[in-house]
């Protein structure tokens, strides 16, 4: 008996530890601080070793001009980032990236709303429907880089053939310095889609029934409860998909790098990618993870705000 | 308002899904719904199929000048023939499967490990522990590239299954979202065993995980999604030909066979089918798995 209410005393401390209750024996107190950071350990070691180690070890890197060759070690304080903010180099692909981020996000956000909105009205056979827009998805890059550079083959592809029957001349999908970075967009549209599709569709039917039923007696139509009850309680999802969009189109490598390779003439070519070939093609890893670090600050500016907005939300 | 946030935090299944209008009435706005839903359909599934096409065409045919589904000399599986001929394909899916196995066994382990510690044990340094997780979620990994691949030359596991691994088994924003699920797991249910002397390991593995597996299984698929198809690191840390995974691998096709389209696109739809296969087989959930964990961020 008496035993069974010391425990359940102490593991109602352990819901709310508030500061200044003292949680039990000390004893308890001790062993909670041994298994606590043992069930932490192994994730831990993973973290410094794979995480926080790569992180300090590459400001290291930014600050010497090491290369893959070996040569020069020393530290040469910041002229790396001094010689990077002078690099019209660096801030083409910096460009490239923001520009890829713009006319990425939109699109798939507004597509992936469109798609859940369709699904949300009730249309029959609801998997097809999701299989068809999640399928890409769950392609790896290559593949999907594989099957666009195929359709968007100047003379022998799909879609300037389906042009074609419309009077439309021959577009260089890839070829074009004008068009690549839109058709690079199409390509991560179809691919990534299907993602931001879930997400809505899922939040979506989160919406409590009563909302849209007390719509209806009101004698609200379908366009009516989309705007008034269906947009502004998807508000949160909403915020959380733009940032997370952000997020992963500032990220862009894979597709281009396999597409255009950054082509023509590196008026596709990312951030990434020119971090990419200034470490492993042009050896200069030090110059590189220089720039990784501009790139990294970037990343921190976008999540910072994310963090705040959320915060704000969740207040 | 209050309303909301109350059905919000209830997890509502998928297959309890409301019907907002009567089924029976096709009004016309229902019916305009369905062909822009057809026509978007039809467009997200026009890649697959010409890439099909294409990867059953004779190599004369897929590079005909003339554009055609179905191809003059009939199809045929010569491309899927010369490509097994090859025989890269099994290998890098072999490489893909054991790598991303590894990599999702590993994170499950270590984030449900600690995730359980900072749901349910008060220790010393908890707090900064936690705040450091959260924090590390925003590192984006291409920053980490340059230092990772100089320290994996350095511990000597370039061109080894380690180098790929090892690196991809941190996932922050997993680890919350096991632990806000362990949060939401009634206490009372140790109770019993806490009386009865068992140990934090014991309730951990008997307790815990048991009813934590619809999430255990959201996270797995979530992660090994991500490494199956993962490009970047595996390419960078590996140049040996035996150790590429599918996505690498296929990268290498597309510079060896040059303007062979009809192989291309079977190489292609082979790397595809693994994982389709498996949605088709798992549809709910995964949907579900990708809904639940989807928005924490990675």
């Amino acid at each position: 008996m008496s035993s069974s209410t010391v425990s359940r005393q102490t593991s109602q401390v352990r819901t709310k530890p508030t500061p200044g209750i003292k949680a039990g024996p000390s004893l308890r107190r001790s062993r909670d601080n041994v298994s606590g950071w043992t069930f932490a350990a192994p994730f831990l070691v993973f973290f410094l070793v794979f995480l926080v180690w790569p992180i300090l070890y590459g400001f290291y890197m930014s600050l010497t001009g090491k290369s893959l060759t070996g040569a020069n070690d020393a530290l040469i304080g910041f002229s790396n980032y001094s010689e990077a903010f002078a690099d019209a180099g660096m801030w083409r692909s910096l460009g490239n990236t923001l520009y890829f981020t713009v006319i990425s996000t939109v699109p798939l956000v507004l597509v992936a709303l469109v798609m859940a909105a369709l699904l949300n009205i009730g249309l029959p056979a609801q998997w097809l429907w999701r299989l068809s827009y999640f399928a890409p998805f769950l392609l790896a890059s290559t593949v999907v880089s594989l099957f666009f550079v195929w359709m968007y083959n100047p003379q022998l592809g799909l879609i300037n053939d389906f042009l074609s029957k419309f009077g439309i001349p021959k577009i260089g999908w890839l070829n074009d310095p004008n068009v690549a970075m839109w058709s690079i967009v199409i390509a991560t549209l179809w691919w990534t889609v299907g993602f931001n599709f879930l997400l809505y569709l899922a939040a979506m039917q989160n919406i409590p029934a009563q909302h849209y039923e007390a719509a209806s007696l009101d004698g609200a139509g379908a366009w009516r409860q989309f705007f008034s009850i269906t947009l502004p309680q998807l508000t949160p999802t909403t915020v959380m998909i733009v940032l997370l969009q952000i997020l992963a189109s500032l990220k862009v490598f894979d597709q281009i790098y396999q597409m255009t390779s950054g082509g023509p003439g590196g008026s596709t070519r990312p951030v990434v990618q020119y971090i990419f070939e200034t470490g492993f093609t042009g050896y200069r890893l030090g110059y590189s993870a220089a720039i990784s670090y501009i790139f990294f600050g970037l990343i921190v500016l976008v999540s910072a705000l994310q963090f705040v907005i959320t915060r704000r939300r969740s207040a | 308002m209050a309303n909301t946030t109350l059905t919000r935090s209830i997890p509502r299944s998928g297959s309890a899904q409301v019907i907002r209008q009567p089924r029976k009435k096709l009004t016309v706005g229902k019916v305009a719904a369905i062909v822009v839903a057809a026509v978007l359909a039809v467009l997200w599934l026009v890649p697959f199929a010409w890439a099909t096409v294409t990867a059953f065409k004779s190599e004369a045919d897929a590079s005909a000048s003339k554009v055609s589904w179905v191809p003059p000399s009939g199809f045929t599986f010569d491309a899927f023939a010369s490509v097994f001929q090859a025989g890269n394909i099994p290998l890098w899916t072999w490489n893909s499967l054991y790598t991303s196995a590894a990599i999702t066994l590993i994170t499950l382990v270590i984030s449900a490990f600690i995730a359980y510690a900072l749901s349910r044990i008060e220790f010393k340094g908890k707090k900064v522990l936690m705040t450091a997780i959260i924090a590390s979620i925003i590192v984006p990994p291409p920053v980490l590239m340059i230092p990772l691949f100089y320290q994996m030359l350095a511990f000597k596991m370039i061109d080894t299954p380690w180098a790929i691994i090892l690196p991809q088994v941190i996932h922050p924003a997993m680890v919350f979202v096991l632990k806000r699920f362990f949060d939401q797991i009634p206490r009372e249910l140790e109770e019993a065993a806490v009386m009865d002397g068992a140990s934090r390991l014991r309730i951990f593995m008997q307790i815990i995980l048991p009813l934590s597996r619809p999430i255990l299984a959201a996270v797995a698929i979530f992660v090994f999604i991500g490494a199956w198809n993962n490009f970047l690191w595996p390419f960078i840390s590996t140049n040996d030909d035996s150790l590429l995974t599918l996505p690498v691998g296929l990268q290498t096709i597309k510079s060896a066979y040059g303007v062979q389209y009809a192989q291309n696109m079977a190489s292609a739809l082979l790397a595809a089918l693994p994982l389709i296969v498996v949605f088709l087989f798992f549809q709910r959930q995964i949907i579900k798995g990708i809904s639940t964990t989807g928005l924490a961020g990675t």
